[in-house]
């Protein structure tokens, strides 16, 4: 067996990708989420409706912080709700990239 | 599907037999841009119409001889769909981004609600033909509003509210070729739905960006816009609300009606006699739709994200929830077979439409339907305000 100490760097590593990006099915349920919730208000297409359209074109010059940001808090005053309680901030933030690059 | 295939090289759906429309109806597939037509008596499906778009959030009203199925969707197609022949009857894309529609009183006009650009535009149910266009402008420089809250009301007329503007207006389109329009500013905060009463007298827009509702008496424009339960919840902090609530229909039971609360796991019951708030129901989570089988002793309550696997039933007698359903995740929309003795419910993620009971409160049946929204049926096309 190999000591903890030479295996710990491996596991620092796995625990901060697991950080960093939501694994392929939980991908999958965030996907669902923003098609069929967030597309209550977006549009199923991201199109738009109540809320503005979230395709690339819209979100350019948007920074991934903004974004990340307004997934997490919402925009008070306005219908965006915070989606903190159903979702960590890497999942909002792996989201948020998903919009910049185009959710087919 | 098999029966599906086999007839649709013929010109009707059920091999030419004469029959009836009024327990036709159809479900709404969001994700396929397609409706499943179906039928109450035998609790079957019939068939499929695909190519109406991008369903997400489409609603359907009924010609007066409930043939016809007008489908709003939200991409700006509105479809006319044929439910004895289970065809594509016409279809026209009429702008950038809908909401939904109505019919006029006299069955002649077909109204639909848009985002983008902002706006009703009124068609000839026959035809689809353009017959008018009204714009929601307000404000300084061309701003227009996206419209809400669209029903017919007597009198020729349609209702709608305006979100940004905070605004309802009423259009008399008995002439449809200059139809007249009577505006009701400061209304309250962002109106995102509304209702007529089944008598078409009062239509009550509820606001989202403020505690409270928007009342309008028909019989009485002069007296304008009135504000109900301006009061209720105040100092209390709300939830976030993952997914604005639908006031479709009115669920009335005696003189009292039943409405979602926004932005709280609450149904509110007023007094239609003088518009109080007579009672809130604690509930299992944010409502969407609050709907009353026709003969008003029961109440069904689904809900918004993250608590939409489940149905309440609240008995009117006693404002109390009596039955706790769990249909799965995705419950969407509800809709009561003409007489009430039995509910069809839309479960999306699990792409069903289960059939339940109302007496006893059981699952009958369930039907396999691909990511299913709305369900309405063709006893609609008789129903002020649907």
């Amino acid at each position: 067996m190999k000591p903890l100490s030479r295996l710990l760097p491996f596991l620092l590593m796995s625990l901060s990708l697991h950080a960093a990006e939501p694994d392929k099915a939980r991908q999958q349920e965030l996907i669902y989420l923003l098609k069929q919730d967030c597309g209550s208000c977006h549009g199923l297409t991201l199109k738009g409706g109540l809320g503005p359209a979230l395709l690339p074109q819209q979100l350019h010059g948007k920074s991934l912080d903004y974004l990340t940001t307004t997934i997490l808090d919402g925009h008070p005053g306005t219908a965006m709700p915070p989606w903190r309680g159903l979702m960590a901030e890497n999942e909002a933030r792996w989201l948020a990239k998903a919009l910049q690059r185009g959710v087919k | 599907m098999l029966l599906w295939l086999a007839l649709s090289g013929c010109a009707s759906l059920n091999g030419g037999a004469v029959r009836g429309t009024g327990d036709l109806g159809v479900i709404i597939e969001r994700a396929d841009g397609a409706v499943s037509l179906l039928e109450t008596t035998g609790n079957s499906l019939l068939g499929r119409v695909s190519g109406l778009g991008d369903l997400s959030h489409a609603s359907v009203v009924y010609s007066r001889d409930e043939r016809y199925a007008f489908v709003f969707g939200r991409d700006g197609g509105l479809s006319k769909v044929d439910l004895l022949t289970g065809r594509l009857a016409g279809r026209v894309m009429q702008s950038g981004n809908s909401i939904g529609g109505a019919i006029s009183q006299d069955g002649r006009w077909v109204a639909v609600s848009n985002y983008t650009p902002g706006g009703v535009r009124i068609f000839d149910a026959e035809t689809l033909e353009l017959k008018a266009d009204i714009p929601s402008f307000w404000g300084e420089g061309g701003k227009r509003s996206k419209v809400v809250g669209l029903v017919d009301a007597p009198g020729e007329k349609f209702v709608f509210s305006l979100w940004d503007a905070g605004e309802i207006w009423v259009v008399d389109v008995s002439d449809i070729d200059a139809p007249s329009i009577r505006r009701f500013r400061n209304i309250g905060r962002n109106p995102y739905d509304a209702l007529i009463t089944p008598d078409g007298r009062y239509y009550i827009a509820g606001l989202f960006g403020e505690d409270g509702m928007a009342l309008l008496d028909l019989w009485n424009l002069d007296a304008g816009v009135r504000r109900i339960l301006p009061d209720y919840g105040k100092g209390e902090r709300k939830l976030p609300v993952y997914k604005m609530p639908h006031l479709e229909g009115w669920a009335i039971a005696g003189r009292l009606a039943f409405v979602p609360a926004v932005g709280r796991h609450e149904v509110l019951v007023i007094d239609t006699e003088d518009w109080s708030l007579k009672r809130r129901i604690p509930v299992h989570g944010q409502p969407v739709f609050v709907m009353a089988r026709p003969d008003g002793r029961q109440v069904w309550v689904n809900f918004a994200v993250p608590r939409n696997d489940t149905v309440q039933v609240i008995d009117t007698q006693s404002l109390s929830v009596v039955k706790t359903l769990k249909p799965g995740k995705g419950v969407l929309h509800m809709e009561f077979e003409p007489r009430g003795e039995q509910v069809w419910l839309s479960v999306r993620d699990r792409s069903k439409v289960q059939i339940y009971d109302t007496a006893t409160l059981k699952l009958l049946r369930e039907l396999s339907v691909r990511t299913p929204s709305g369900i309405f049926f063709t006893d609609r096309a008789h129903r002020i305000g649907l």
